[in-house]
């Protein structure tokens, strides 16, 4: 039985999808039944109370979460976030709810061990409630008390070989794709760069002193799988700088229907014979291919890189094999001024392990003390830019302007030059000028 | 202007602003001591590490509060 009545909330259960509310309730009745007899360090009963709360908001229309709070475990600035209710004394299970985010592992791969492991502590120690992922992509774990919190950092850190992850005004958790791992289009070793930039970035992921929460994703190739270039203040996506490979003979194979389109993907349902033209010439948005007498030709001068033709043919066309990375920044979720996608800073980087990735954390630390020092509170560097212009952001990286950054030729005719941008500066000899000019 | 000297200042600073304000973004101490950031977040560092000064987050923003100023230590029934 039920410990609150939950009216509201069981109408949830009835859409056709499935329902949070229901994973909750089961977990309520598990920690009830506790059959593997685990000594609970938090309330039994914090699911139940976790429940009562939401349907108390749902009734009065405002939340009974306060904003915030002074938790953490020592020395770090963030991976926790303090979740207090207002009102303790209804849902004492619920009156600390601290969330705790834990890094995840470089392209999400686990081994079961590990996530039972997790699952064991946090049900130990926490509510045993997750989200598996948040946004950032990281692991958040639901619900504890501020006793758990360092007893649980220990466990992570000494036990699990695992971090905590970052929150507030932070380098967030790096976040990347399974890239050469499992993917033969991934233009870089996307978890070593995850990984080394992690590494190196340790104060500024566990010590906030950024104007407001700064993201990195790694992609890569530009089909984006972790959404770097939409979601990360600062995307690195895969691209290369040689040629489209071409396999003429599996082009053939595609033509003649001996090979299935796109991984055989949408087998489905049956779409006809496949039609190079229709199907991949005509998609390519700056028509640079062509097909004709049975050989494929690509202008790659003109390839913007959508990896359409790649994901259709993916037996008859890969990337180059000079890998390397674009560099997008300021894109960011719509709080302010709508949503706003990257753009483009640094259009190729070599993506060198034994420099130690130095050409990368050239362009990454002049932003972060341009951002520091221009940018407003709870300013991300999306808004800076826009604020202060992409002529600001160039200067700050000392990167010259070039073709890459333009979207569209200009709709505004004004150009402001600085005095050291014009040959000879503002001043001019005015006896020559009225020589060639009466007055 | 040595660790000690940069330390008191802010600890006065805030002091004398306690009734009204208890939460402080880090630009605000970065202006305190009249450094750059990256300058800055070394003596702030150093501040928490000694327990003089505490984070407080919100979960998206970071700020910085003396330790056991504000109404949110007695509140949330903190030690300190």
């Amino acid at each position: 039985m039920a410990k609150n009545k939950t009216p509201l909330l069981d109408q949830l259960e009835s859409g056709p999808w499935p329902s949070f509310v229901s994973d909750m309730k089961q977990q309520a009745e598990a920690r009830a039944k506790n059959e593997n007899n685990v000594e609970y360090q938090i309330p039994v009963d914090v699911v139940d109370d976790l429940l009562g709360v939401l349907e108390l908001s749902y009734v009065d229309g405002e939340t009974h979460w306060k904003h915030g709070g002074i938790v953490g475990v020592f020395g770090y600035g963030g991976g926790v976030i303090g979740r207090y209710c207002d009102q303790p004394e209804m849902f004492p299970g619920v009156a600390h709810f601290h969330t705790m985010r834990v890094a995840q592992p470089g392209g999400k791969f686990y081994k079961t061990d590990y996530l039972r492991q997790l699952c064991d502590l946090w049900d130990f120690r926490g509510s045993g409630l997750t989200n598996m992922h948040g946004s950032t992509g990281d692991i958040i774990l639901l619900g504890t008390t501020t006793p758990q919190l360092e007893e649980i950092f220990f466990e992570l850190t000494h036990k699990m070989d695992q971090d905590l992850g970052g929150s507030g005004s932070n380098l967030r958790t790096p976040a990347d794709c399974i890239g050469q791992a499992r993917c033969e289009w991934a233009c870089y070793d996307t978890q070593d760069l995850c990984y080394q930039l992690t590494i190196d970035y340790q104060d500024e992921l566990h010590r906030p002193a950024f104007p407001y929460k700064f993201k990195f994703k790694f992609d890569g190739c530009p089909n984006c799988c972790v959404a770097s270039i939409a979601r990360a203040d600062m995307a690195f996506v895969g691209t290369w700088k040689d040629d489209i490979r071409i396999d003429q003979d599996a082009v053939k194979a595609y033509v003649e229907g001996d090979v299935k389109p796109n991984g055989n993907a949408h087998a489905g349902r049956d779409w006809g014979p496949f039609d190079i033209a229709k199907e991949v010439l005509d998609l390519c948005p700056t028509e640079c291919m062509r097909y004709e007498n049975g050989k494929l030709e690509i202008n790659n001068r003109e390839c913007v890189r959508c990896m359409h033709c790649i994901n259709v043919m993916p037996r008859a066309l890969r990337p180059g094999v000079h890998g390397g990375l674009s560099i997008l920044v300021g894109a960011k979720a719509p709080i302010l001024d709508g949503a706003q996608m990257g753009s483009l800073l640094i259009p190729f980087v070599e993506v060198n392990k034994e420099s130690g990735y130095e050409e990368i954390k050239n362009v990454i630390e002049p932003i972060w003390d341009w951002w520091m020092e221009e940018g407003k509170n709870r300013e991300r560097l999306g808004e800076l830019m826009k604020r202060k212009g992409f002529q600001a952001l160039l200067e700050a990286v000392g990167v010259d302007a070039m073709p890459q950054h333009v979207s569209e030729p200009r709709h505004n005719p004004y150009i402001f030059w600085k005095e050291e941008e014009v040959p000879g500066g503002f001043e001019m000899d005015i006896n020559a000028f009225r020589k060639r000019h009466l007055r | 202007m040595e660790y000690e000297e940069q330390k008191q200042l802010i600890v006065d600073t805030l002091k004398k602003k306690e009734k009204t304000k208890s939460k402080w973004y880090f630009s605000d101490l970065a202006k305190i001591l009249d450094l750059k950031p990256r300058e800055a977040k070394k003596i702030v560092t150093k501040m928490v590490e000694e327990e003089v000064l505490v984070f407080w987050s919100s979960g998206s923003t970071s700020m910085y509060g003396l330790k056991g100023a504000g109404k949110q230590s007695a509140a949330e029934h903190e030690e300190g």
